[in-house]
């Protein structure tokens, strides 16, 4: 009884002794947490965005930080499953205290931690693609990625004016192209759209030949387009060139929107569309783009970094990363509250995604001008002129 | 059998006591949850144990059952207008009856014949729930209704990891007696030697077949309570994934053995938790103590330790 | 005709992967009893490993034959350092302990290489070949070929050496064998070399079409321990048919079915043989190890 009294007692103090380094240490910094894909099957979306949040703290904290103090980040990998990144929601709460998170690399695992946060009212800006994330809105969650709705409209846009009205769908069956395919036959008919083709393949699949065989013996297929992530559109836009079916337009998504996609298709790839942001282009955009400083900044400072091309995915975590703070800056404060009202006053904010202008009804804050239409000439990203 | 009931007894006594006390020493609710994900873990492992340890029979799709349940509690008072613990019993007949009529031709083979079977199972049970999108709400997963019991309503990482805990004593409780009935002493017999058994009159399908169908029941119920806890599913749950973890936990904790169960679950749902200080050696890590344990505690965890005690013990 | 050719050959390529995943698998349980769950590691190395060494300067081939001999030697290492030690376990220990061996070598190729996927240009070029209007890529007929000779040779070395008529007797039989003088050590030894040394080709010839990365491993195990159950768990000749079919079953029921079902469509047919024919399509009747 004695021992387990000297237990209690030990137990206690080393609890509050761990509270009042806590404490001392909280003075001079704030937590920020992050849970991300950096292994498992979206690992080549997690790995940028890791490296983008690391690179990113150093820069700001060898710059003196946020009012004042420091920030510490803590990132955990949630290996692409859900549960597990409930778990680290749960741990970056309760237990390191994080007074914001900017994390959440897939919607599956961004939709299992939205109701930590929610309960917690501690701001969460997510880094995942669907617009169920920010569809209906939430108090406290955000998102920097455009959604998969706004790429199935620019890329119907692209079509219209080319007078293609006639698609086939080629979709990976992993989450982002589910939900992408998803949002896609839903706007369809928006944009005059007959949806005639409609295959799928899944997320490790190494041969796509036998869908695209289909599509092509549909009678009356226009343009084709391939909603998802991964190496699936490489090995598809491979085997698109393989049955010679270059002479039908095909649409990628903003899913591939990093140079290895280009690297992994090879020649196959020349002519491919897709919608992404202006980061992919940053030395091809006039000096008079208000995002071209941006953009071509954060492009060189990964680049030198990483030793890795650039991805779009790496620099939504950027504009999460910054809207996060210039609202820390804006709220002179540490309250989970007061950041997150100033996460949602968000104005004209230049990130790599677009020009972000949230409001109460919009945790987004992107248009559809916040995408461009490229085109991929000569193994690199080109700007696809308006109206053509 | 005095001796092992006193046995039986004291097992279930000292998992009551850990329940208790563990709330006493955890500094934040971030403890309970993961105490609780141990709890769900522990009591799926344990009904895959009565099919692993007692009737030596290897599931690789055992995730299927898991995901059975926490989908019927998703789908069930999403869709259908089901009460949520209406669900919950529904989802663990449907996993019954999925496992009675998978199990009963496949179960008369030998060999890895069940662990082929289930593996297609998994991978046909996953992939229906990702496709059929109307329904689960595909790959991203679907939120659950909190469930409600006489009008009280069960949510919090707090309030839930006694829940799973209470979950954790019966399905504790049941196994350790399972061990002891009749079925019980068959199902042992049916892990020393087939023939032996049938000669002695045991129809050794037929206990296969329920020692399937026991397990499966205890996946789809350790699915709903996690489908409750978390308020929000995915496929990932019913996936090989899964399937693989499940019977890791069994055979690491230690084959047959109940409480090895608990305790391979403790080591698994922690470990990842503890390793993530090592930042991109977490995964090397986790193989290497997978693969050191098991060269060193080649019959799990508790049955290797327990054996070690007793030989100091003795001499 | 031409899009039944299409799938053909699709289907073809690829369960030419899953046939030389699956015979790595018959080789080593023949051996050991093991069913070896990091077969898909191999094929994983002879990738990364050819992609890595050639974007360093090697020339294709010698970057090929270097990939080879790393992933023999971890197929070695394997064998010395967790199965052998574990002698005498249980054969679902035995599984367990392949499970962390893969969860491991995952955790090494991800630090060591990276997390991005990776190509390999074709061998003898990219431009498709038309075949009566189905377009195939060269570099099928590299797998194709490949796996082709890989069976052959190792018919003639289990048929017609020494050492191969010591692995079989040890696959029929272990006490026998050891009885009779043959060091069952150096037999499983020899296996586990074997395996990983056909996993590394598959994983070369292969990813020219398929593209690899640090984790490919997980879903090509899985494959290709279902293409040995169909075609009979232990029968070198039921994995590489088992392997080819389950690539057919695939490709076809992709293309005449439907795409989103082709794998619930390969597995009810694995599960219909397995209800007709017990101990698939060329098992033998007693392989209970368990």
């Amino acid at each position: 009884m004695k021992s387990k009294a000297t237990f209690k007692t030990l137990l206690v103090a080393s609890v509050m002794a761990l509270g009042v380094s806590q404490v001392a240490l909280a003075q001079d910094t704030v937590k920020i947490g992050s849970v991300l894909s950096v292994t498992g099957p979206s690992s080549f979306l997690g790995e940028p965005e890791d490296k983008t949040l690391r690179l990113y703290v150093d820069k700001i904290n060898a710059a003196g930080g946020v009012n004042g103090k420091k920030l510490e980040l803590v990132i955990y990998d949630d290996g692409g499953d859900a549960n597990k990144a409930r778990t680290f929601a749960t741990r970056l709460v309760e237990d390191d205290e994080v007074i914001a998170m900017v994390g959440g690399t897939t919607t599956g695992s961004t939709m299992a931690m939205i109701p930590v946060f929610e309960d917690a009212k501690v701001p969460f800006i997510s880094l995942a693609g669907a617009i169920e994330v920010i569809d209906p809105v939430r108090k406290f969650v955000f998102k920097t990625p455009h959604t998969d709705k706004m790429a199935c409209e620019k890329i119907f846009e692209d079509l219209k004016k080319r007078n293609l009205t006639k698609i086939g769908l080629v979709s990976g069956t992993d989450g982002f192209g589910a939900s992408m395919r998803a949002q896609c036959v839903k706007v369809a008919p928006t944009y005059g759209m007959q949806i005639i083709a409609d295959e799928n393949y899944g997320p490790r699949d190494s041969d796509m030949t036998a869908q695209l065989t289909k599509i092509k013996n549909t009678a009356g297929v226009q343009a084709v387009v391939n909603p998802g992530f991964g190496q699936g559109p490489a090995i598809v836009t491979r085997n698109y060139a393989q049955l010679g079916m270059n002479n039908i337009p095909f649409y990628q998504s903003h899913g591939v929107a990093s140079k290895s996609f280009i690297d992994l298709a090879g020649a196959a790839a020349e002519g491919v569309r897709l919608p992404a942001a202006a980061l992919l282009v940053g030395d091809k955009l006039p000096e008079s783009d208000p995002q071209k400083k941006v953009v071509t900044e954060y492009k060189q400072a990964y680049e030198s970094a990483t030793k890795q091309p650039v991805s779009t995915f790496g620099g939504h975590a950027y504009d999460g990363l910054f809207i996060l703070v210039e609202a820390m800056k804006r709220a002179n404060s540490t309250e989970s509250q007061k950041i997150r009202d100033e996460i949602e006053k968000t104005k004209g904010f230049v990130g790599t995604g677009g020009i972000v202008n949230m409001s109460a009804t919009d945790h987004l804050g992107l248009d559809l001008s916040a995408f461009r239409m490229l085109e991929i000439k000569g193994g690199d990203w080109n700007l696809v002129a308006s109206g053509s | 059998m005095g001796a092992l009931l006193n046995q039986r007894f004291l097992t279930l006594a000292v998992l009551a006591v850990v329940i208790a006390v563990l709330p006493f020493v955890f500094p934040s609710s971030y403890y309970f949850r993961v105490a609780s994900l141990v709890w769900v873990s522990a009591l799926a492992a344990i009904g895959l144990n009565i099919l692993m340890g007692q009737a030596g029979q290897v599931s690789l799709g055992h995730a299927a059952f898991f995901g059975i349940g926490a989908y019927a509690v998703a789908i069930g008072p999403t869709h259908l207008g089901i009460p949520p613990w209406a669900a919950l019993l529904i989802g663990a007949a449907l996993s019954a009856v999925l496992a009675y009529l998978v199990g009963r031709p496949i179960l008369r083979l030998k060999g890895h014949y069940l662990a082929i079977a289930t593996l297609g199972l998994g991978v046909l049970v996953a992939l229906v729930i990702s496709t059929e999108s109307g329904w689960t709400g595909g790959p991203d997963g679907m939120p659950v209704e909190r469930l409600t019991l006489f009008g009280w309503r069960v949510s919090g990482s707090y309030t839930w990891y006694w829940v799973t805990g209470a979950l954790l004593l019966v399905g504790t409780w049941i196994a350790l007696n399972l061990d002891e009935t009749p079925t019980g002493r068959a199902f042992r017999a049916l892990h020393d030697s087939e023939v032996a058994a049938q000669v002695v009159g045991v129809d050794v399908a037929r206990f296969k077949l329920q020692a399937f169908v026991i397990a499966a029941v205890y996946a789809s119920i350790a699915g709903s309570a996690l489908a409750f806890m978390n308020g929000f599913i995915n496929p990932d749950q019913a996936g090989f994934l899964h399937s693989v973890e499940l019977v890791t936990i069994v055979v690491l904790g230690g084959l047959g053995s109940v409480v090895g169960s608990i305790v391979g679950a403790v080591v698994l749902v922690t470990l990842p938790q503890a390793l993530t200080m090592f930042h991109e050696y977490e995964h090397l890590l986790l193989g290497l103590i997978i693969v050191v344990s098991m060269i060193f505690m080649r019959n799990g965890i508790v049955p290797s330790l327990s054996g070690l005690f007793l030989r100091r013990a003795r001499s | 005709m031409a899009e039944f050719l299409q799938f053909l050959i699709s289907g073809l390529t690829v369960g030419a992967v899953y046939a030389l995943v699956a015979l790595g698998f018959t080789l080593i349980y023949n051996a050991s009893g093991v069913v070896n769950f990091a077969q898909g590691e191999f094929v994983m190395l002879g990738g990364m490993v050819t992609v890595f060494a050639s974007a360093a300067g090697v020339p294709l081939v010698l970057a090929a034959f270097i990939a080879v001999v790393v992933a023999v030697v971890i197929g070695l290492l394997l064998h010395r350092l967790a199965i052998e030690p574990a002698r005498g376990a249980s054969a679902v220990t035995l599984i367990i302990i392949t499970i962390g061996a893969s969860i491991l070598f995952r955790g090494i190729a991800a630090i060591i290489f990276d997390k991005q996927f990776h190509k390999l240009p074709g061998f003898t070029g990219e431009t498709p070949i038309d075949i009566l209007g189905a377009a195939v890529q060269p570099q099928s007929f590299w797998v194709l070929g490949g796996a082709a000779v890989v069976v052959v040779a190792l018919y003639v070395f289990l048929e017609h050496t020494l050492l191969g008529k010591a692995v079989l007797a040890t696959a029929a039989n272990r006490l026998a064998a050891r009885l009779v003088g043959i060091n069952t050590t150096t037999i499983m030894a020899l296996a586990f070399g074997g395996s990983a040394a056909i996993g590394a080709i598959a994983g070369i010839l292969v990813t020219p079409i398929t593209l690899t990365s640090y984790d490919v491993g997980t879903l090509l195990a899985l494959k290709g321990f279902a293409a040995a159950m169909l075609g009979g768990m232990g029968n070198p000749v039921g994995a590489v048919v088992g392997g080819l079919l389950l690539g057919l079953l695939e490709a076809f029921g992709a293309g005449y079915l439907s795409s989103t079902y082709k794998d619930a469509f390969a597995f009810l047919v694995i599960l219909i043989v397995l209800f007709v024919a017990p101990q698939g399509l060329f098992g033998r009747r007693v392989v209970e190890r368990v």
